[in-house]
């Protein structure tokens, strides 16, 4: 009953905010470069479903792999901030001037230095988009750890290495999908970012641009919405291994 | 008997911003096998200061701490820890966070092994059935309970406790009071108890030691003898309260309110 309910709950929103915004186009008599409706985007998928699934295939890969990359570069720097005082001060700065600079002004940067290498440009830009919050709750995490967790096992002789795996990691993991749920949403932004302003015939940023240039203005919104439905599911599945490593942080709901 | 903890002429110093900050000035307490040692003196004294002293978390600018007549230069696996704050893990079940000491000293205990020892604990200050429980499932009393019993579950041979009934109101306090003395009948160590509570450190002390104020120096050791009673009557008893007027003096004297014996 309750696992019903957490599913209906989302699904009927969805239902009324598709129905919505049918009801929205059709009142307005909008044209579909105006705004497309959703009885607009069955067509559009209809017609490049083969497409969507490649493209869309691309997008996610990359995307994931780039999350991937954030999240072991982004834990090792937020670990060396955590532990030392010294590299905290110093690469706090760095940090968050890179993190300022706008990634669009990145991206062109970026495919002329690895020019030709369109996957590993995509890879990166997702993953220098999405590290920085994973680093700062890392580190804040790890930094703040109170000093009589780390004293009950350091006054047994247990080695820095026991005490972060047994006790700092499994406090910092709240922290941690926090910041990883920010992060996906973020890669993706990077990976579409790449595929929209340096294209390369690859990804739903591509499909996009394609839409764009034939004036198929369905598509473009099936993109968008295809691009949601990518997001939600990545989101999910942090929500899903939230619940499995971190799910001891949640207040049980009264 | 010999001395289990042997703390001889103790100075240290923080280093901080407005230069070093005495804290231990010439700190001398020696503790018998098996006696338990109350701490008592004015808040911000040095008395934390002490415990990570004796559990070789730090080293002292000058002196010696030595526990079983080896000098103590770093942590190890015989001392035993417990704070005000029971600092629980809170992914781990009541029963993980006692056994949690075990995963770090060496031992050659099997896992069901483990297990029985850990829930002997548990049942023995009263938190039978509550092993599977999560700590914040728990009162703050039971948490310091089950605190307790993963801070002795390795057996060490010195238990240093920094003001563990602190947070406690009273009645939970006097409660902890008795389990602790049926803990120290099942299993033998040798306990520090950093407390501010004198009744406290009567009741469960063999010795009280009263330190100065900042710098902390031993001012006064005060012999506690009960006739082995351990019920909660006999903090009411003449001799408990001529003991608890003169370690309220000598508080007194540590803060500075009143003028000692000698000065005056
Ligand atoms: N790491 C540190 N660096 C600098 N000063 C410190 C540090 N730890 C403690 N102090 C100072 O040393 C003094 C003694 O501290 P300590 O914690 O040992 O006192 P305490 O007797 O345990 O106090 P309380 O009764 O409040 O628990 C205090 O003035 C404190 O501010
Ligand atoms: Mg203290």
């Amino acid at each position: 009953m309750k696992h019903w309910k957490q599913i209906a709950t989302p699904a009927l929103a969805i239902v009324l905010f598709i129905a919505f915004w049918e009801f929205i186009v059709w009142v307005n008599q909008w044209p579909n470069y105006k705004m497309a409706s959703p009885s607009d985007l069955i067509p559009a998928y209809a017609k490049y479903w083969n497409l969507f699934l490649i493209y869309g295939w691309q997008t996610l890969w990359r995307t994931v792999v780039g999350l991937l990359v954030a999240v072991v570069f982004g834990t090792l720097i937020g670990m060396i901030m955590g532990f030392s005082r010294t590299m905290r001060d110093a690469l706090y700065p760095l940090l968050v001037g890179f993190n300022a600079i706008p990634k669009a002004t990145v991206v062109p940067v970026l495919a002329l230095i690895l020019i030709g290498h369109h996957d590993l440009n995509t890879v990166l830009i997702a993953f220098m988009i999405s590290f920085f919050p994973i680093s700062v709750a890392v580190s804040i995490g790890l930094s703040t750890l109170e000093p009589e967790y780390r004293d009950i096992l350091r006054a047994l002789g247990a080695s820095k290495w026991t005490i972060f795996w047994k006790i700092a990691l499994p406090k910092t993991l709240p922290e941690f999908f926090g910041a990883l749920k920010v992060a996906v949403t973020l890669a993706f932004i990077g990976t579409n970012l790449m595929e929209i302003v340096e294209p390369h015939g690859k990804g739903l940023g591509h499909l996009f641009d394609s839409g764009k240039i034939n004036a198929d203005y369905p598509l473009m919104f099936a993109v968008l919405i295809a691009l949601a439905f990518l997001g939600i599911l990545l989101y999910y599945i942090v929500v899903g291994l939230e619940k499995i490593f971190a799910g001891w942080a949640e207040r049980p709901q009264s | 008997m010999t001395n289990l903890i042997d703390i001889k002429g103790v100075i240290h110093a923080y280093q901080t911003e407005n230069g070093p900050l005495p804290v231990l000035d010439d700190l001398n307490i020696s503790v018998p096998e098996g006696d338990f040692c109350a701490v008592v003196g004015p808040s911000g004294c040095g008395k934390s200061t002490l415990t990570r002293l004796i559990a070789g978390l730090m080293k002292p600018d000058q002196g010696e701490v030595w526990l079983h007549g080896e000098k103590v230069t770093s942590p190890r696996a015989t001392v035993g820890m417990a704070f005000q704050n029971p600092v629980l893990l809170e992914w781990r079940t009541i029963l993980q966070n006692v056994l949690l000491p075990l995963e770090i000293v060496p031992n050659k205990m099997t896992k069901a092994q483990k297990e029985e020892r850990g829930r002997e604990l548990l049942t023995l200050v009263g938190l039978e059935g509550f092993e599977d429980k999560r700590p914040s499932e728990l009162s703050g009393g039971m948490r310091q309970r089950a605190s307790l019993c993963r801070s002795i579950v390795h057996k060490p041979d010195v238990l240093i406790m920094d003001e563990p009934f602190g947070a406690l109101d009273a009645f939970t306090r006097e409660d902890l009071w008795q389990t602790m003395h049926r803990l120290r009948e099942e299993e033998p160590f040798t306990g520090v108890l950093i407390t501010h509570d004198l009744r406290e450190s009567v009741y469960l002390a063999d010795e009280v030691v009263v330190l100065s104020g900042r710098p902390a120096t031993t001012q006064h050791v005060e012999n506690v003898k009960l006739g082995g009673r351990t019920d909660l009557e006999v903090i009411y008893t003449t001799e408990a309260t001529d003991i608890l007027h003169r370690l309220r003096h000598q508080i007194e004297i540590a803060q500075g309110r009143a003028k000692s014996e000698e000065a005056a």
